[in-house]
């Protein structure tokens, strides 16, 4: 600090410096102190009571029926929601950004929904209208489809609450590049197909690959949406964030920490992709002043 | 081939919104000519390239290809090249990648060899004196070589007609001239025919086989340089084309008279009484006060490339530029006489 202090510019009043100095100073103990008792901590408490009965402990919360379903399942419905958003993500924005039509305030609206509803509020939607009790159950029963309290409601739930991620990382990525390249494509002769497999897909690469990033870790990590439309049933209807809540409350601490890990574990992953992917890419990731 | 209709623009209009921009613009592109499209901004330069290109669509009217109505054909179809202003460079791709984008793109049984293409992106690297560059990426490209790069990138698909859109409007002047040069050159050599969008008059004159002046989204008048020069056929032309004043005068019997005293200048058959007359610069001269045409006092004096130009402050409150390659300078203050050598009469 005391280097940043010395490259200041001299008419820079030195009070003003010091000053700042104290205050942030502060700030900055603050932070990190409330950092390491709210997310740090509780990290570490995750690990250490994970292992707290050693390895094997550890790998056998991992060797049981029940785990391996809610792994499988939390990896089934990361493949179905997470494509779906991006394609739905990417076809949003890029209707966004590049036409001009009626409607498309709402339409940015109603993307951002996701983020603004609670979880709970999203699944209890889905119970509303597939339920047994629902807008359209008894079709469903009729029908014998079930989708409250199995897999396909997981599926839903999970979609809605990670809907935003990727169209809102895209649409001010593809607005800031405009169709100026694409209309450059087509007078070459290139189809709408090509100009976007050649010109507009690697133009948003990265920026993709970054949210597409977030949304598997939300897809992978939601619980309360997924949770009001689950009905917990072992083995069958458990995510691992729901796999993680039962343990927990039958008293198997070490089971339920270790399974936690992993979750954990993703998000320290994602993490890490993330700030790579910030620092290497930051111009292709967000619309910013980088230009040609 | 060369000389016959290439382009046909007929009544042209189009609307965005509520604001028109096209007015029933008809216009004739002759096959390997250079043709500039000049106008003010908002005139409706762009839009007009934009329908010939099928980036838009017009409202109503025309558009004709040889004897093939293009009107509705998509703009893959039309076989055009189209050099856009910040020039829309592919940034991920190489440069030869940029140049060869349009070959790469067609259907497998139209598409040359990897050979040919690397041939032909070769080849137009040279036209545009860049054959070192194949390997770069735009960014590290000046803004000058980036539209070279566009430009061989259009002609790589051999398009049918060539259109630039303010090609050097992002460009420093000393590099514009440079490229404005070059482009004549490469069009004399290829014959290619192109059309080009500029609001600079000097880069329309310079440049081009024939211009169409357009305001307000009509075609005010289309000539050779020298036509529109000569014979502008509005004011709007004529203030357009370069910098002018603008004097009372009155016409009779085909003669005009400014403060009662004859000039050169003729009137055309039917314009009777009051009157603009338009002069250039260098259309007036100092004259001694009994055979002055307008008076005036000298608020200042400037040299220009060579050329000697005078501020004079008119009673009435207006300020005339007057070009002179000879005069010493003037003291400001100095009451002077000006006499109009040659200019254009319209219908005030
Ligand atoms: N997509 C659009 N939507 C609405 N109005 C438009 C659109 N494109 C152009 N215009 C309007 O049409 C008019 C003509 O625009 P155009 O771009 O053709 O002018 P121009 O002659 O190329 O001007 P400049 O020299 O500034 O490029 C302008 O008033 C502009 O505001
Ligand atoms: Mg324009």
């Amino acid at each position: 600090m005391s280097e940043i202090a010395t490259d200041l510019p001299r008419q820079q009043p030195a009070s003003v410096v010091t000053e700042g100095g104290l205050v942030r100073g502060l700030l900055i103990a603050v932070a990190i102190v409330f950092l390491a008792l709210f997310l740090v901590l509780p990290l570490a408490t995750v690990f250490v009571q994970a292992f707290a009965k050693g390895w094997d402990a550890y790998l056998a919360a991992f060797h049981e029926a029940d785990a391996h379903a809610a792994i499988r399942l939390t990896l089934i419905t990361a493949a179905i929601a997470v494509p779906f958003n991006l394609v739905f993500g990417v076809v949003a924005s890029w209707a966004i950004a590049k036409f001009e039509f009626r409607g498309k305030n709402l339409l940015i609206t109603l993307i951002d929904l996701p983020f603004s509803v609670s979880p709970v509020v999203s699944g209890l939607i889905y119970v509303l209208v597939f339920g047994s009790q629902g807008l359209i159950g008894p079709w469903l029963i009729e029908h014998d489809i079930q989708i409250i309290f199995a897999v396909p409601g997981i599926v839903l739930a999970t979609i809605f609450v990670t809907f935003p991620f990727v169209a809102r990382q895209l649409i001010p990525l593809m607005q800031e590049q405009g169709t100026a390249e694409e209309e450059a494509a087509l007078t070459l002769g290139a189809s709408g197909w090509h100009a976007f497999r050649t010109v507009t897909l690697p133009n948003i690469r990265w920026g993709l690959l970054y949210s597409v990033l977030l949304c598997n870790a939300r897809a992978m990590g939601e619980f309360g949406a997924v949770s009001v439309v689950s009905g917990h049933i072992r083995g069958l209807t458990n995510t691992l964030p729901l796999h993680v809540e039962i343990l927990y409350n039958e008293y198997n601490f070490v089971a339920s920490f270790a399974v936690a890990s992993l979750l954990a574990g993703l998000a320290l992953v994602t993490l890490g992709l993330k700030s790579l992917l910030e620092w290497r890419y930051a111009g292709d990731i967000a619309a910013s002043g980088r230009r040609h | 081939m060369k000389g016959s209709t290439a382009i046909r623009v007929e009544n042209l209009s189009k609307t965005f919104d509520t604001a028109a921009v096209l007015h029933d613009l008809s216009l004739d592109v002759r096959a390997g000519e250079l043709l500039a499209l000049l106008g003010p901004s908002g005139s409706g330069k762009t839009t007009l390239l934009r329908i010939i290109a099928g980036l838009d669509f017009p409202d109503r009217g025309r558009i004709v290809f040889g004897a093939e109505d293009a009107t509705r054909l998509p703009v893959q179809q039309r076989a055009v090249g189209f050099v856009f202003q910040h020039y829309a460079l592919f940034k991920h791709m190489s440069v030869a990648d940029n140049i060869a984008y349009g070959l790469n793109a067609r259907k497998r049984a139209d598409r040359p060899s990897k050979v040919e293409i690397k041939r032909r992106v070769g080849d137009l690297l040279d036209l545009i004196k860049l054959s070192g560059f194949a390997d770069r990426y735009p960014s590290q490209l000046s803004g000058g070589q980036r539209q070279r790069i566009a430009l061989a990138r259009a002609l790589a698909v051999e398009p049918r007609v060539l259109l630039l859109d303010e090609p050097f409007g992002a460009l420093d002047a000393q590099v514009r001239k440079d490229l404005r040069r070059w482009l004549r050159e490469i069009h004399d050599r290829t014959g290619q025919t192109t059309i080009f969008v500029t609001h600079d008059q000097d880069e329309a004159l310079e440049l081009s086989d024939r211009v169409a002046v357009l305001s307000r989204g009509r075609l005010e008048q289309i000539g050779t340089p020298d036509e529109v020069q000569e014979a502008p056929v509005s004011a709007t032309v004529l203030k357009f084309l370069g910098d002018t004043i603008e004097v009372e005068a009155i016409a009779q019997g085909g003669q005009v008279r400014v403060d009662g005293r004859l000039t050169p200048v003729a009137a055309p058959p039917g314009l009777v009484g009051p009157v603009k007359l338009y002069a250039r610069p260098w259309q007036l001269q100092f004259a001694e006060s009994h055979e002055a045409h307008l008076h005036g006092t000298v608020r200042s004096s400037y040299r220009s490339q060579g050329r000697q130009r005078i501020e004079v402050d008119r009673p009435e409150g207006k300020t005339v530029v007057v070009e002179a390659s000879d005069t010493a300078r003037l003291p400001a203050g100095r009451p002077v006489g000006l006499r109009i050598l040659a200019g254009h009469v319209f219908a005030g």
